[in-house]
């Protein structure tokens, strides 16, 4: 079926380029680096001995596009924060590219919850901020004409000049995710970016996203609540449980199931409903999520 | 409707004024009782009150205009603000000089006592701000520092520094330094975590974060501490120029005080409240400048 373990196997193909002399941690485990970003046994503890998660390892593709889908407070933001460098794990390690992810970095472009757009700057300025940040020796044309690319692939080019505070929620949003691919990550890291959107714009914004993800051949991870979201958008999807405290101790939360998704990568989400497949994976998903996501309802 | 609602403050403001110099002018009015008062008065009665000091005739006909001695009435008050400001600048020794000079040297102080202060404050503050081991560390100083009278300082300040004037400057800064200090800490302390990962993902420099994600983002309560910190000094310049002498509208009320001029206590009083709603206005537009929508 699509469903898989979490441990799956490596691809066999490698499409990381591994810089030889940059392996410090990782050189004794050359089969695991052949996968793009690789995290390895993650967790988080906050209290002793109730880690929030423990034992998360994934990889994911170059160019791949994989969703975590979890109920609140299962530490999905934690492990995207982990990715981004923005937060540090208890135990366990990430690498990206063959490199040990310790902190923040141009190379993973980041779009937050709330945006996060600086309210002082406009459209324009708060993508050269990005923009400048990557490339300090280009010239203010050479900046310019880069902001100009990104604002009109999100579709913006009439709102270049307004404050964020003139802008919708979902324009927002669409300037939040120009900036994020401005700077050309090699990976992004969506953290539920449309979950105070509406259903039409959200809907518009998924088509956006996918278009361009697919145009340039983005690795993505990306934090969703919505299974039609994760579904249509994503290559595989990771199941996240809580922690739950059950009969047999405390059981730290995890990467329960790692979902492939079998429908034909062209899916247009209009006819999504429609393709063969899609409602035993949609249902699924929703069973994981209804009866096994919180270990004291389900066992 | 806005335009409407302008206007009928505007009016009401006008009315209130009226009332307020109609009080004044009845308040101030000279007794009508006391013609009638000297007609039943005795030839003798006259005479002793003369000897006293007090002149029946005198103060029913002149109407106590005679000296600067008494409450002015309104009429009066304006002919004093008219001679003011009709020759503000000159200089005719240290007892007569023109209000804006006196005013020059005040703003002077408090420029000088101001400015200072932010090079001290804003700076300190920006780094108490960022690091929550100095922001524990200093707190208790500044909460100890913070409610002492700056006039306090005065005798410190005098015995240190052995001059009235730098004084009066390092008792304006004494005073303006601790809201924006502690406003610009606060506000640094303060910028939301979601900016400072936008800048962390992008790998920005210490200075860039700074100066281009910092400080505007906490700009609006810097300026805040600046205007809260502008209204103390310049509450305060008069007190200490009270203290120190010599120049400045402060000691120009005291010395109008000492001449029995109520007029001019009265002229200053409304000067230095016009000086500091219009110092409060600029620091409003500064405000409204740096002030962002989320």
């Amino acid at each position: 079926m699509w469903s898989e373990i979490s441990q799956r196997q490596d691809k066999a193909e490698s499409v990381a380029q591994i810089a030889p002399g940059h392996l410090p941690a990782a050189s004794k485990k050359d089969t695991r680096m052949e996968t793009f970003l690789e995290v390895e046994q993650l967790s988080k503890t906050y209290v002793e001995g109730k880690p929030v998660f423990d034992g998360v390892s994934f990889g994911i593709e170059r160019g791949e596009f994989v969703c975590i889908i979890g109920h609140s407070g299962c530490g999905k933001t934690t492990v995207l924060n982990v990715l981004a460098g923005l937060d540090q794990a208890s135990s366990g390690h990430v690498f990206m590219d063959g490199r040990e992810v310790l902190g923040p970095s141009l190379e993973r472009g980041v779009v937050f919850q709330g945006h996060a757009l600086m309210p002082w700057l406009t459209v324009r300025q708060n993508i050269a901020f990005a923009v400048r940040s990557k490339w300090p020796e280009w010239s203010r044309a050479q900046v310019d004409e880069h902001v100009c690319k990104y604002v009109k692939l999100v579709g913006l080019e009439s709102a270049i000049d307004k404050k964020p505070s003139q802008l919708s929620g979902g324009m927002k949003q669409r300037v939040g995710i120009a900036r994020a691919f401005s700077v050309q990550p090699k990976m992004l890291l969506l953290d539920e970016p449309f979950g105070a959107l509406d259903a039409l714009t959200r809907g518009s914004i998924q088509d956006e996203l996918i278009d361009i993800v697919r145009s340039t051949g983005q690795t993505v991870f990306m934090i969703t609540h919505d299974v039609d979201e994760a579904i249509f958008l994503a290559d595989r999807i990771l199941l996240m449980s809580n922690g739950a405290q059950t009969a047999q101790g405390y059981l730290p939360g995890g990467i329960a199931e790692v979902v492939l998704n079998t429908l034909p990568a062209e899916r247009k989400r209009a006819g999504l409903h429609h393709l063969d497949g899609y409602y035993e994976l949609r249902n699924h998903i929703v069973d994981f999520l209804v009866s096994r996501a919180k270990p004291q309802d389900g066992h | 409707m806005n335009s409407s609602l302008r206007l009928k403050s505007s009016l009401l403001s006008l009315l209130i004024l009226t009332v307020l110099l109609a009080v004044w002018q009845i308040a101030t009015q000279p007794r009508l009782a006391a013609p009638t008062a000297t007609v039943t008065l005795t030839p003798e009665q006259i005479e002793y009150q003369k000897m006293l000091g007090k002149d029946p005739a005198a103060s029913s006909t002149s109407a106590e205009a005679g000296k600067g001695a008494g409450f002015p009435t309104p009429m009066q008050m304006a002919q004093t603000i008219y001679k003011h400001l009709s020759d503000p600048i000159y200089d005719n020794g240290p007892n007569d000089k023109g209000i804006m000079i006196q005013l020059a040297h005040s703003l002077a102080r408090v420029g000088l006592g101001f400015a200072l202060a932010c090079l001290a404050a804003i700076p300190l503050g920006f780094v108490i701000g960022m690091s929550p081991l100095l922001y524990r560390a200093f707190d208790p100083f500044i909460q100890v520092l913070k409610p002492i009278s700056p006039l306090a300082w005065m005798p410190l300040a005098l015995y240190t520094i052995k001059d009235s004037s730098i004084s009066g400057i390092f008792v304006i800064f004494i005073c303006s330094v601790w809201p924006m200090l502690i406003n610009t800490a606060f506000g640094v302390a303060s910028v939301r975590r979601d900016w400072l990962n936008v800048a962390a993902t992008l790998e920005l420099s210490a200075p860039r974060k700074a100066f281009e994600v910092i400080l505007p983002a906490a700009a609006p309560t810097i300026l805040t501490g600046m205007r809260i910190s502008m209204g103390i000094a310049w509450l305060v310049i008069v007190a200490a120029e009270m203290l120190v002498g010599g120049t400045g509208i402060g000691y120009f009320v005291w010395n109008e005080w000492n001449n029995l001029s109520l007029t001019n206590v009265i002229f200053a009083v409304l000067v230095i409240g016009v000086v500091g709603m219009l110092l409060d206005l600029s620091f409003a537009r500064l405000q409204k400048w740096v002030t962002y929508v989320e």
